[in-house]
């Protein structure tokens, strides 16, 4: 447990609180953890383990299952580049490589001045407009590098 | 051809109006509350006459699934859980349902529902797919407010919710019995059966999965009768099919055709043919990943319905039909496969976690030919190992593939192993 002190404490009680009710609440409440600090704190599973009556491996072992939860918190803004077949066909694989050079860092790495994280994600849906991307939730299609510079301008230059 | 007037899916492409009053102009939930007031087992024994086979790769028929789910309650409740975890490569015909024409998803949510006695529907859709999740609980929450679904949906007196829950990211999910975990707030590990869904699914209660395109289609066959769709396709592979056509074609494309239609025709007709003509053709992969791939030469006179491709040891699958011309590098392409399967495997079952692995690993080297030939039987072996030895059918998938390949294009396969020989012994 955490103390009372602990500044996630009455945040993640809320959260927790709003959400136990439901049926098979852990996927919510890790989803809704991550939505309010971009990352799951390790300090939260021991939390949550013990309000649902759960083991804290059991909390541990559904989050790491998970590709889409991160322990770590991520940069100011994720970009996603899609790995699928259809995105590696329409040049996505040179988007990638373009992408890992702009920024200086490799998959899942995030910038030194913490500004952006670079995520591989599998199929957006979005294969007619190949290649896609995402960033910080919004879905952009033919993306090429000048479209990329202009995505990472747009959010943080 | 299939006929403009006989499409079930009228918006397919999103051309025309996405809103209620568009899909409503179209047919959707037009007297849904007459057809609820059938009864469930008229619904069920239409469904069971349309000799609709499910959708999404396994090809049960659905009328004969919702007949397992029990008549009468024991005081558990019933649930539908529709399957919207459309992560399988090749695979991209549910997300065009959702995106475009949510509406005759949500009615037929109702429906299926209704037919096996369950209040509540959940829909299970993958974490990526960003649009379709908003365009389908748009549909949703237009549909609560116009009273089409929730407390005495389209005045039936069936109370009826619904409700969209978002994956996180596992392609194992699409498992049914993995959803189910996933549902209930657990790792998507698959479940022993039996006991089956329908005796025991989500939180132990009677369950049917069904995939988005089985649903999808229930309102429209139901208003036009079971005959009418068992007037498409051979006997035992009736109805119309959506068809997701990708690779070395003109125009890939997703299109609602005719089951048992032949795959000259598929191609010729909606995807402007073969990349370079009909020549070009090495191999098809008929039905997504995970299914054997085929030679040119015995898609010549394809049929594409489940039987036929059963019968030539492929299958339908999703109907994701991937179409590789000459260029094709078939072992790199199959191993590209082998990769993603290593990576989804959730480690449950020791022949899947390793297995995978192995064969990912050999098919590595086959690429390359630093391989024995006698190497091609043993990888060949350790597939039938992982075959049908797992909870759930991705060991299977992950074997296919392979099998198909060596079963179909082993005289590749030596010819590369041969070829690097006799580069060594040169230098």
């Amino acid at each position: 447990m955490l103390d009372s002190q602990h500044p996630l404490q009455p945040r993640l009680d809320e959260i927790i609180g709003g959400l136990r009710g439901l049926e098979g609440p852990l996927l919510p409440i890790l989803h809704a953890v991550q939505a309010e600090w971009g990352h799951v704190p390790q300090e939260a599973l021991a939390v949550i383990a013990s309000a649902l009556n759960i083991s804290r491996a059991e909390v541990h072992g559904v989050m790491s299952f998970y590709h889409d939860f991160r322990e770590e918190p991520a940069g100011t803004h994720l970009l996603r580049i899609c790995r699928a077949e259809a995105c590696q066909a329409m040049g996505g694989a040179a988007l990638a490589e373009a992408a890992k050079a702009r920024l200086g860092v490799d998959w899942h790495g995030t910038t030194a001045d913490g500004g952006v994280t670079l995520e591989p994600v599998f199929c957006l849906g979005l294969c007619a407009c190949a290649p896609a991307a995402q960033i910080d939730g919004r879905v952009v299609g033919r993306v090429d590098a000048d479209r990329l510079e202009a995505l990472l301008k747009e959010c943080c230059a | 051809m299939l006929k403009d007037q006989d499409r079930i899916f009228t918006n397919l492409y999103g051309m025309h109006d996405r809103s209620l009053k568009g899909a409503q102009m179209r047919g959707h939930w037009d007297g849904t509350k007459d057809i609820l007031g059938k009864g469930r087992d008229w619904i069920i024994n239409e469904m069971k006459a349309s000799g609709l086979r499910g959708r999404g790769g396994a090809g049960f028929p659905t009328g004969l699934k919702w007949s397992f789910m029990p008549k009468e309650t024991d005081g558990r409740p019933a649930y539908l859980v529709v399957n919207a975890d459309e992560s399988e490569p090749g695979t991209c015909k549910d997300r065009e349902i959702m995106r475009h024409d949510p509406h005759t998803l949500v009615e037929g949510c109702l429906i299926a529902s209704f037919a096996m006695g369950a209040h509540a529907c959940y829909i299970y859709i993958r974490g990526e797919y960003v649009r379709e999740k908003e365009a389908l609980q748009n549909a949703i929450d237009v549909a609560y407010d116009a009273g089409l679904v929730g407390k005495n949906a389209c005045g039936s007196g069936w109370d009826f919710d619904i409700y969209l829950h978002h994956g996180a990211g596992a392609y194992i999910c699409g498992e049914e019995t993995a959803l189910l975990e996933s549902l209930e707030g657990k790792k998507g590990m698959p479940r022993m059966k039996p006991p089956f869904p329908a005796g025991a699914g989500l939180y132990g209660c009677p369950t049917t999965v069904n995939n988005v395109e089985s649903i999808a289609v229930v309102p429209t066959i139901l208003r036009r009768g079971a005959a009418w769709f068992a007037g498409f396709g051979r006997p035992n592979n009736t109805g119309t099919k959506l068809f997701a056509i990708s690779g070395h074609v003109n125009n890939p494309c997703v299109v609602e055709e005719e089951m048992s239609i032949p795959f000259k025709e598929l191609i010729d007709k909606h995807c402007g043919g073969i990349r370079g003509g009909w020549k070009n053709l090495k191999a098809v992969i008929p039905g997504g990943s995970s299914v054997p791939c085929l030679r040119a030469e015995q898609m010549e006179e394809a049929i594409m319905d489940f039987d036929w491709l059963r019968e030539k040891r492929s299958g339908l699958g999703t109907a994701a039909v991937i179409v590789m011309d000459q260029s094709t590098d078939m072992i790199k392409a199959i191993w590209r496969l082998s990769k993603f399967y290593k990576h989804e495997s959730c480690g449950q079952c020791t022949p899947c976690r390793e297995g995978t692995g192995w064969m990912m690993r050999v098919m590595e080297r086959l690429v390359k030919g630093e391989a024995a030939v006698e190497e091609i039987d043993m990888l060949l072996d350790v597939t039938k190992q992982v075959e049908g030895h797992t909870i759930c059918a991705l060991g299977d998938a992950a074997a296919w593939p392979i099998q198909g390949l060596i079963r179909n294009f082993r005289d590749e396969i030596e010819d590369r192993i041969k070829g690097r020989g006799m580069r060594v012994a040169a230098e």
